[in-house]
């Protein structure tokens, strides 16, 4: 088994300087490299945004708490949102269809393996940037001053007039620079899923996952470029004398709000759409039983991605829009559950009848099922303009989210690090840990989302460092503020599962799972070039057709 | 009872709301119960079972009826939200002002409300005061609302949704609560450091009673010579720059109308209790109440403080 293709460096350390290793993960070009790159980058954010949310529970444990400053705090909301959406779940959903892309579509690599590095690293960069901020930016405040502008940066807070000193531009700088990083992995994605399947896999028969990763770039390359002109128009009213989002020269707050969430509705799909990627791949697996519905799955699919770019001002329901523009907004926002609640009904059907084995990424992908369906469904009540007059702004908006990043995408998130974790490092994890990461997570997280939407239902806005204690919302934000305890272990436990496993997990095999898409035909990890002869399929499932020669899918697609 | 309850209404923007609440909440648990149930079910009845032979299961590659099926039915409950929500959006937005209406203008500040009766002459800031309702003969309140900083939202759940204060985007909103009490509420849209207390409370009152607070409003500050060397030590520094007190030099409008700072239960926009002790700490150290806020510490010595709070205690 050769280990010059290893994920990591190897466990033979003496044999190589350690310069040579790195320097060789530097400069790679290989998209499970590149892959791997980006999840280990996420992860890392993973933890320093999760630290930064304990922090505000902490502080938000009981009301008029003084463990942080106002100041602080706001940094903190700005940080933390900041942090997770652009360094966190893009880089990971990025990593995933980096690794898993030309491996499940039979190519040997990326298209544009260069951009693909330097889209890594623009975006790694971009990171850095943000949290330069701490010690770089100059303000009132004195040393230490990340952006507290919150994650959306409503104009004219950003003005020069309210956000002086520079922590605003690191946020600024940082998204503009990120942004082209994800540009540039969406144009490779796109191109690689056009142009270099293998053989015999026309578009209806490749694996969804390359078809939700190819509506995803999309999205990004729609999305982003608003977000870009945004953060250049404000630029230029912060240094140049533009007055776009200055309204005290007669600028408009409301059009960096249009701006900026055509960029950001779009996103979160884009965020999510990754999710529905693992889930397809890995429900079908440990159900025994092919994906129900494809072409329905790929056309609900594309229908999200063109309806998503139009339900954007869903997030500016309050902001005092016509009652005509409010009610087209309904209606989108309304139509885009019909495809997304299509998706839960085929994934539920995909179970139906089938032999479903309680695996460590099926527990999560079982997890996702209940939460997102749950998140939906709070969407439905957001998305019904005038209960959002109430509702908008408020912790339950924030309960809400976090059903669908934490419940739905961070939980698919962990199912697939689980399931291509033996492919990726070929050991399998620790099942035991698995399960104990799982559990505790599962409480935790449900501690923490399911009471928040309480307080905002009585009232509590978004944002707020301290609260009254005359308003009955002191019993709910104690029991969130416990789950994040619970939540903290099971990652304790994941990332232990992670490098313990890649050290001592027994070997995994090429196909650990009894599955059927292209990267279980090769080793683990495996080749830098992938597979040793192009593949060629014949259907959607290639390796069942292999172990199934009597009853191959094309039989029946 | 919960002062901030959104399924606590008093005022009919937000019975409306309430009432298409229950039918979205109705819709969304028949949802949740019957994909819950399909989902326990499922993951019951096909579990791998510890006696199993090993064989795959029957491959279902999808069934066109079933997908028809749950395409359609949840385009119709969508089309039934969709309808019920339009409704209620033109019943809100578009409702035709009532002759009988109070007009006031909010406008947000970072971090306190400015309130202007412009037909009543009034003035006056963080504590509003709107007359009852009567269902038979309303008498709502009107609510324009400005901003003179960054982004703010009004929102006093039992009264009505939130509608947000934007700079160069003047909005509006309205209430007409049918219950006297004191309703709370505060900004619901990141403005700032303070935003967190940026409290909003609204006096509902009878007629007769907001009638006599309106009369007493409009009253220029009381004239008391035994505070006089306060009024001189606030009329001197820099206080008059940015407070306003009607009847005197001081005509700032930066910060909040103090002519009957002491017809209020609070301070600070509901920041601290409404006390001498409090009085004299937000004015001699206003970062101990709420830090961040734009009150900067005047610096006055011991003596000072004493009689400019002493002078502001008379301004009812």
């Amino acid at each position: 088994m050769s280990t010059d293709s290893a994920v990591w460096p190897s466990t033979g350390l003496a044999s190589r300087p350690l310069v040579d290793t790195l320097h060789e993960w530097i400069t790679t070009v290989d998209h499970k490299r590149l892959g791997i790159l980006y999840m280990a980058y996420a992860l890392l954010f993973l933890v320093v945004g999760g630290i930064e949310a304990a922090i505000m529970r902490v502080q938000l444990l009981r009301p008029h708490n003084d463990f942080v400053s106002p100041q602080v705090f706001n940094r903190l909301f700005t940080m933390h949102g900041t942090t997770m959406i652009f360094f966190v779940l893009m880089p990971l959903a990025f990593g995933f269809a980096n690794y898993l892309v030309p491996l499940m579509t039979g190519a040997r690599d990326m298209a544009f393996p260069r951009l693909n590095a330097f889209s890594f690293w623009l975006t790694a960069f971009g990171g850095l940037l943000l949290y330069f901020s701490l010690i770089g930016a100059n303000g009132l405040y004195g040393a230490g001053n990340a952006p507290d502008v919150g994650w959306f940066a409503y104009a004219p807070l950003t003005s020069k007039t309210f956000s002086v000193g520079h922590s605003t531009d690191f946020w600024t700088l940082a998204l503009l620079v990120s942004g082209f990083g994800s540009i540039g992995t969406a144009i490779n994605l796109i191109t690689t899923i056009l142009c270099m399947r293998c053989p015999g896999m026309t578009l209806g028969k490749m694996p969804l996952l390359a078809w939700l990763n190819l509506v995803m770039s999309g999205m990004v390359i729609l999305a982003v470029s608003p977000l870009t002109a945004a953060q250049l128009m404000l630029l230029v009213d912060r240094y140049l004398g533009g007055h776009f989002f200055d309204t005290q020269a007669g600028g408009s707050a409301v059009i960096w709000m249009h701006f900026f969430w055509i960029f950001g509705h779009p996103e979160v799909y884009v965020l999510v759409l990754p999710a529905f990627a693992f889930a397809s791949e890995i429900i079908p697996v440990f159900s025994r039983k092919a994906i129900f519905g494809y072409p329905v799955m790929v056309a609900a699919t594309i229908c999200i991605g063109f309806v998503a770019m139009s339900v954007w001002a869903h997030h500016m329901f309050t902001v005092g829009l016509s009652s005509n523009a409010n009610t087209f907004f309904v209606l989108s926002t309304m139509a885009i559950a019909v495809p997304t609640g299509i998706k839960i009904f085929n994934w539920l059907a995909t179970m139906w009848g089938g032999k479903i084995e309680f695996k460590t990424p099926m527990l999560f992908c079982i997890g996702f099922l209940f939460q997102f369906l749950i998140a939906g469904l709070t969407g439905i009540m957001l998305g019904a303009a005038p209960f959002d007059w109430q509702l908008g702004s408020s912790y339950f908006v924030v309960a809400h989210f976090h059903y669908v990043i934490v419940g739905g995408i961070l939980f698919t998130t962990f199912g697939a690090f689980y399931y291509w974790f033996p492919k990726m490092s070929g050991k399998m994890y620790s099942e035991a840990l698995g399960r104990l990461h799982f559990w505790l997570f599962l409480i935790g997280f449900h501690l923490t989302f399911d009471f928040m939407h309480i307080p905002g239902m009585l009232g509590m806005p978004r944002r707020i460092y301290t609260y009254e204690p005359d308003r009955g919302w002191d019993i709910w934000n104690l029991v969130v503020s416990i789950g994040v305890v619970f939540q903290t272990l099971g990652i304790g436990f994941f990332l232990t599962n992670l490098i313990w496993s890649y050290f001592r997990g027994r070997v995994a095999g090429s196909d650990p799972w009894d599955a059927w898409t292209l990267e279980w035909s090769t080793t683990s990890p495996p080749p830098a070039y992938n597979f040793a002869s192009i593949p060629r399929v014949k259907s959607r499932r290639p390796l069942w057709d292999l172990k199934h020669p009597d009853d191959p899918d094309w039989k029946y697609e | 009872m919960n002062p901030t309850n959104i399924f606590a209404p008093v005022s009919t923007p937000a019975d409306s709301i309430f009432g298409l609440s229950l039918f979205v909440l109705g819709v969304t648990a028949a949802i949740f119960a019957v994909v819950f149930s399909l989902l326990v079910y499922s993951v019951v009845k096909f579990r791998k079972r510890n006696d199993d032979d090993g064989r795959e299961p029957p491959q279902l590659y999808g069934s066109n009826q079933i997908e028809l099926a749950w395409t359609v039915i949840p385009v119709l409950i969508v089309v039934a939200l969709f309808v019920a929500t339009a409704r209620v959006i033109a019943s809100i937005q578009r409702a035709v002002p009532s002759r009988n209406a109070i007009e006031v203008i909010a406008i947000g500040h970072q971090f306190w409300w400015e309130y202007r009766y412009p037909g009543l002459n009034v003035v006056t800031a963080n504590e509003l005061h709107v007359p009852l309702s009567d269902p038979d003969h309303p008498t709502p309140t009107l609510i324009k609302l400005l901003s003179a900083d960054t982004d703010h939202s009004f929102w006093v759940p039992r009264l009505a949704g939130k509608t947000d204060l934007i700079p160069n985007h003047p909005n509006s909103t309205w209430i007409d609560p049918h219950e006297t009490g004191l309703y709370l509420g505060q900004c619901a849209q990141y403005c700032g450091t303070q935003h967190a207390k940026m409290l909003l409370r609204v006096y509902v009152q009878s007629r007769d009673e907001f009638d006599r607070w309106i009369q007493e409003q409009g009253q220029p500050a009381v004239l008391n010579d035994a505070v006089s060397q306060g009024r001189r030590i606030f009329e001197t520094t820099a206080c008059i720059n940015c407070h306003t007190v009607a009847g005197t030099v001081a005509n700032g409008r930066f910060g909040p109308d103090l002519t009957h700072l002491m017809s209020r239960d609070t301070l600070a926009a509901g920041a601290v209790a409404n006390t001498p002790e409090n009085l004299r700490l937000w004015i001699g150290n206003p970062e101990a109440i709420k830090p961040g806020s734009l009150m900067p510490s005047m610096g006055l010595n011991e003596q000072d403080l004493e009689a400019v709070t002493a002078y502001l205690e008379t301004l009812r």
